[in-house]
């Protein structure tokens, strides 16, 4: 085990996130006593179950009843135990919007939801399974730390990490076929420091979850065309890391932000927070999924047809190059 | 053991206490939910001045019993018991409601000692309570969860979801009431929709069911010692109430969901709890 860190998984890079947090969850479960995994009727799907087969007197399956999982995990956690919860990202951020913030953001408890399927991970089941809304849910709850990991190893990473970072915490996963991006773990991962995948001086790409692999590819096509790209992989969108963002309006001043959700209210609207409240010029697109219910397909179909993927990036910066922008010239100064 | 006479009384004393300062706090706090809080009263007043294993002065001591009002609209009544208790200065409550208070409608438990759960939104509490009640399982504690339940509630999904993992649990550390006064705001509840028969729908569900007037303390005591008693499976105590209880113009009227009071008006309240326990 790497120096620093509180968990190791042979081949984690060729893992599926699902089955990286599984198993981490148990690793730290032997060590941590207080920690109870719950789902509802999704032990297998989300890979919770690993846990349960490991520690079945830790483990609560409630049936399918995400309301109630909640609030009985509210009920845990002021009971002193440590759960963790992990069901579809549709039924934690959406059909269990109000239990998730009554009863355990508002009291501030020690819950931590691992939210699987999330995006359009799930893309050939419809819109009943597709979650495009959660960071925007969940990153308005007081409270609540959202944070999307790129890949099994970073979803390795955020699992050990939230468990030692105080109250509620959200992580949104795929579905569990979704292709690494790290090969390996102890790259310092941080809750709320966003990791520079690649420097750069012309445009930063702003990105979390499945799109972080989507921007490197994305770069290196536009390395070809003469194009320094600055990779950030925004991986906490809550708190954001207001630093890295505003270093890269500042030196890059082009920002295109990527993500598997609606392009309302998710990462791009949090980093266009921070860069507008900077009063600094800065030419900036988000792309990803637009305002409405996305069409049936495989995921890698959907990203390509949503332009999320490295040839819709590639696009959407070659625009956004050409794009004119009043530099403040008093920056230095203000900052 | 059953209550004896003396403690009846003694319960019957607080009740009138405890009744007149929810008078008092929907007048100052210029209203309040108070045809529930007093509805309410008499079963939490048992629970406070005779069942729960509590030590005001240790509001977080983890073998505490729990209470979870899962009605939390009924936090007017309950701060004034939680304040009588000790918990924390009663003076206090003279801000409920008021801008920057601790109190507001519904108890927060990060800012009222005494408060084991944050409630007000309806078929939370029974879900938090299963929680509490399965965690003293796993850890082996001695402490028993209680949960006051509203009747109109008992309409969200959640509260049944939550009777199901109760039972399959088999918690009998948890025992739970409904402060069935069939009323809720927009009216008489079988007028709105059909909840009864209760007893049956939970025992349906595997639990104990144990019906009783919600205002004798005799039957409330009996109850609750009886749920005591009962293995594998939790006790849900069905309480027959009257929204309102002690003021002759609240009682059985809807429209006292939330009321505020004049002067007159609370005058002629407490009037009516005094000549109500003169009687009793």
């Amino acid at each position: 085990m790497a120096e620093g860190m509180t968990w190791s998984i042979e081949e984690a890079d060729k893992l599926t996130q699902a089955e990286v947090y599984g198993r981490v969850l148990t690793q730290l479960g032997e060590k941590d006593p207080k920690i109870i995994a719950m789902t509802a009727d999704l032990a297998k799907s989300t890979k919770i179950g690993n846990f349960g087969q490991k520690f079945p007197e830790r483990f609560i399956n409630m049936g399918i009843a995400e309301n109630s999982l909640f609030s009985v995990a509210a009920g845990l956690a002021l009971a002193g135990y440590r759960p963790v919860v992990s069901t579809f990202a549709v039924f934690a951020a959406l059909r269990s919007a109000e239990f998730v913030r009554t009863d355990i953001c508002y009291q501030n408890l020690d819950v931590k939801i691992i939210a699987t399927h999330a995006g359009i991970s799930f893309g050939q089941a419809g819109s009943t399974h597709h979650c495009t809304e959660d960071i925007a849910v969940m990153r308005s709850f007081a409270n609540m730390t959202v944070i999307v990991p790129a890949d099994g190893i970073e979803t390795g990473n955020a699992v050990a990490a939230a468990m030692d970072w105080p109250g509620p915490v959200y992580i949104r996963i795929g579905r569990g076929f979704e292709p690494p991006v790290n090969t390996t773990a102890d790259y310092g991962f941080q809750i709320g420091k966003a990791v520079t995948m690649r420097d750069g001086k012309d445009i930063t790409l702003i990105c979390c979850g499945v799109t972080v692999l989507q921007a490197v590819r994305a770069a290196k096509i536009l390395e070809t065309q003469g194009l320094s790209v600055r990779i950030i992989n925004m991986h906490t969108i809550k708190p954001i890391d207001k630093e890295v963002i505003l270093k890269a309006v500042m030196e890059t001043r082009r920002i295109v932000t990527i993500e598997e959700h609606n392009v309302l209210c998710g990462l791009g609207s949090a980093v266009a927070e921070v860069i507008v409240e900077s009063g600094k010029a800065c030419a900036f697109t988000k792309l990803g999924i637009p305002d409405q219910y996305v069409i049936v397909g495989y995921p890698e179909d959907l990203y390509n047809h949503y332009k999320i993927d490295a040839d819709g990036i590639v696009e959407a910066v070659s625009a956004l190059m050409g794009r004119e922008i009043e530099a403040d010239e008093n920056w230095d100064d203000e900052t | 053991m059953p209550l004896t006479q003396e403690d009846i009384k003694r319960l019957q004393e607080k009740a009138k206490d405890i009744r007149k300062t929810i008078v008092d706090i929907t007048f100052t706090a210029g209203g309040g939910h108070i045809g529930g809080s007093l509805s309410q009263t008499d079963i939490l007043v048992a629970l406070y001045y005779k069942y729960l294993n509590i030590d005001p002065k240790k509001p977080r001591w983890e073998d505490r019993d729990r209470m979870i009002l899962s009605k939390g609209h009924g936090g007017l009544g309950w701060a004034a018991i939680l304040g009588e208790k000790g918990y924390f200065d009663k003076t206090l409550l003279k801000n409920f409601n008021k801008t920057g208070s601790p109190f507001g409608m519904h108890l927060d438990m990060l800012k009222v000692p005494g408060c084991d759960a944050s409630t007000g939104s309806l078929g939370h509490g029974l879900g938090i309570a299963v929680g509490l009640a399965l965690g003293a399982k796993m850890a082996g504690k001695k402490y028993r969860t209680y949960c006051v339940m509203g009747d109109g509630e008992l309409c969200e999904g959640s509260v049944w979801e939550a009777a199901i993992i109760g039972a399959f649990h088999k918690l009998d550390n948890l025992t739970a009431f409904v402060d069935r006064n069939n009323l809720m705001i927009d009216g008489p509840t079988e007028e709105i929709t059909q909840l009864d028969n209760l007893n049956d729908k939970f025992a349906s569900f595997g639990w104990e069911v144990l019906r009783i007037d919600g205002h004798d303390f005799t039957a409330i005591g009996g109850a609750i010692e009886k749920a005591q008693t009962i293995k594998a499976k939790p006790t849900m105590i069905i309480c027959d109430t009257v929204k309102g209880k002690c003021v002759d113009y609240m009682e059985n009227d809807y429209k006292w969901h939330y009321g505020g009071l004049d002067s007159d008006m609370r005058d002629k309240a407490l009037a009516c709890i005094d000549n109500y326990y003169a009687k009793a």
